[in-house]
């Protein structure tokens, strides 16, 4: 061991293991079926959404007094909602809401429940006990009343609807974050840094975030789907994003009055959301086998 | 011999004691610091809670108001008021109906917990049997199967699912009402909580199913099970009673986590069934920008969880003996 020759070659074979276990990733993550066509089907439908109003250029807020609430037809194949407008126009459009929605409110999330948990893992003392007893105390409350609470008080635009996802389901990210800077905090290299002189900061960034990627690339998944379902449950509440701006979740409220009449208005944009939102989970628990084989067959 | 055994239980006596303590102090202060975000958010609005009063009255009547809600305070002193009545039991004056908001809450209060208890029940007895079967078929279609249905159930909005199922039973087959809370009858009633609880459970059977079936994966890998089956017991007797028994301690654990989304979910099962609980009493505060009743009600719903989770601590702490030490 004392050979530098041999430590070399150890040093090697870490990096071939690296590089080993992301391709390993990548081949556990294409035999799980179900995460797999979650994929494809994911990227599909974000194709669509983002793509589609490129070749179907038809304007989703204009509205058409003569054709309210109609079936399939061939300039409308999606029907038309209780203004006129064209369906599949408005799908798209608001499914481009919904999904930017989606991944903003998982960025601030991941950026607030990552930061939260790495200072309180890594400094602890009291760093750590106000920050987690805070993240205890959100936890405690059930995070629709204070959406609803901060909704009402904050206004509901977009922005502040993504703010208010994002404040009020960090807290699990934080949790599982703390708990890996704890484990990585004591393991060598970590320590190794900590002798060398590096500053904190540099050690929390290049030693211990890259050991908690995995962990975030699973989360931040699950928190899209988790981002995009409470949208749609603030928005069928009345204080999500506001009409005419369209989004499934507020597509789905304004369908209700129409739902015995005009069914399709309100199977639509549910159908759409329970898909992507499965899609999401069953890509998060397809990462989270992939990346971490121990938790096989786990939560 | 018998002088040992008394000490080691004043011993856990005193441990105990002193966990329970510690975490009874630990929740005062998150209640305490629930109060403050709260009370902070609404008055960190534009234009303070004043804002939040109703858009038809006038200039003067906003001043008498804000006068009455001592709003010209600033808003530390507003909170320490608010802090030292609410200790006392009072929570203010609900802003639309002028009742005591703490009546307001009482009268909603019955019926929140029924919808949420029940549940809860369901969950965890349906929960658990869901998630042995998933456990001892593992890998094999009865778990891919369930695991399916956990997602599904997870991942389909509650609202829309309860808007489908009403089209289905109340409108189609007109088995069950779609709102109320049903008459004296026991049948009616039973009637009435189906589809609320129905839909409400589809956000925390999933937990209980995953949770129960890795804690049973990992029970069933240890030494004591490997020893029970070596010593010939039967498989059966192996799972539901050696195995089973130690996989349902984390179980309880979870059931803390759980408490705070049903109440979650209460708002929209509330509202979608017309069910007169808590849930809808916050929509209808919001809506109605009831200041005190908004503030009232998260407090009130945030020191039900508290409290609830401090009971499942000790629930746990009786069931696991390796937590005594805690």
């Amino acid at each position: 061991m004392s050979n530098p020759a041999a430590n070399n070659t150890d040093l090697n074979q870490v990096r071939v293991s690296a590089n080993i276990k992301k391709s390993t990733a990548w081949t556990r993550l294409k035999k799980n079926k179900a995460a797999f066509s979650a994929l494809i089907f994911l990227v599909l439908i974000h194709l669509l959404i983002f793509v589609g109003p490129f070749i179907w250029t038809v304007n989703p807020d204009a509205t058409n007094p003569a054709g309210m609430l109609q079936g399939i037809t061939a300039s409308h194949p999606l029907g038309t909602d209780d203004l006129g407008r064209d369906v599949l126009a408005r799908m798209m459009k608001g499914g481009q809401i919904t999904l930017l929605v989606g991944f903003g409110a998982m960025f601030f999330t991941v950026l607030i429940g990552g930061l939260v948990g790495m200072l309180a893992g890594y400094y602890g003392k009291w760093v750590d006990i106000i920050l987690m007893r805070f993240t205890e105390a959100m936890l405690s409350i059930p995070n629709f009343f204070l959406a609803l609470v901060a909704l009402t008080v904050f206004g509901k635009s977009p922005l502040m609807v993504v703010l208010v996802i994002a404040f009020t389901s960090w807290m699990e990210i934080a949790r599982v974050v703390y708990g890996e800077t704890l484990k990585w905090k004591e393991s060598e290299f970590v320590e190794a840094s900590e002798a060398l002189g590096s500053s904190s900061v540099r050690t929390l960034y290049k030693h211990i975030f890259p050991q908690i990627i995995p962990s975030i690339i699973v989360s931040s998944t699950l928190g899209i789907a988790w981002a995009i379902l409470t949208e749609s449950a603030i928005s069928y509440l009345g204080l999500g994003i506001q009409p005419p701006t369209a989004t499934w979740g507020n597509m789905l409220q304004n369908a209700q009055q129409y739902i015995w009449t005009t069914p399709m208005l309100g199977v639509l944009p549910g159908v759409a959301i329970a898909l992507v939102v499965l899609a999401y989970n069953f890509l998060g628990d397809g990462l989270r086998d992939a990346l971490d084989p121990k938790h096989r067959g786990g939560k | 011999m018998k002088h040992s055994l008394s000490f080691s239980t004043i011993g856990e006596m005193t441990i105990m004691g002193q966990f329970l303590v510690k975490r009874f102090f630990q929740s005062l202060v998150l209640i305490l610091i629930v109060s403050i975000i709260t009370f902070f958010i609404m008055n960190l609005a534009p234009g303070g809670p004043s804002s939040m009063m109703r858009m038809d009255a006038t200039a003067e009547e906003r001043a008498a108001i804000a006068e009455q809600l001592g709003l010209n305070e600033p808003v530390i002193v507003r909170y320490k008021d608010w802090l030292l009545s609410a200790l006392g039991g009072d929570l203010g004056t609900s802003l639309s109906s002028g009742q005591p908001v703490i009546e307001r809450i009482m009268e909603r209060f019955p019926y929140t917990f029924q919808l949420t208890a029940i549940t809860l029940i369901i969950s965890v007895v349906v929960g658990v049997i869901l998630g042995v079967i998933s456990a001892m078929n593992r890998n094999k279609w009865q778990d891919n199967l369930i695991n399916f249905g956990s997602v599904v159930g997870l991942s389909v909005p509650s609202f829309w699912m309860a808007i489908m199922f009403i089209l289905l039973f109340s409108v189609e087959l007109q088995w069950l009402p779609s709102s109320g809370v049903g008459d004296s009858s026991l049948v009616d009633k039973a009637k009435s909580m189906a589809m609320p609880v129905i839909i409400l459970a589809t956000s925390t059977l999933p937990t209980i199913v995953r949770f129960t079936r890795s804690s049973m994966l990992e029970v069933i890998n240890q030494n004591f099970i490997r020893t029970a089956r070596s010593k010939g017991a039967r498989e059966k007797t192996v799972v539901y009673f050696h195995a089973l028994k130690n996989a349902l301690i984390p179980v309880v654990s979870i059931i803390g986590v759980l408490i705070p989304r049903l109440l979650g979910g209460a708002v929209i099962v509330e509202t979608v069934f017309g069910w007169p609980g808590m849930g809808r009493l916050i929509v209808e505060a919001s809506q109605g920008r009831d200041y005190n009743l908004v503030m009232g009600v998260t407090v009130f719903v945030t020191v039900l969880v508290i409290v609830s989770n401090f009971i499942v601590d000790i629930i746990y702490s009786k069931l696991d003996p390796r937590v005594k030490a805690y």
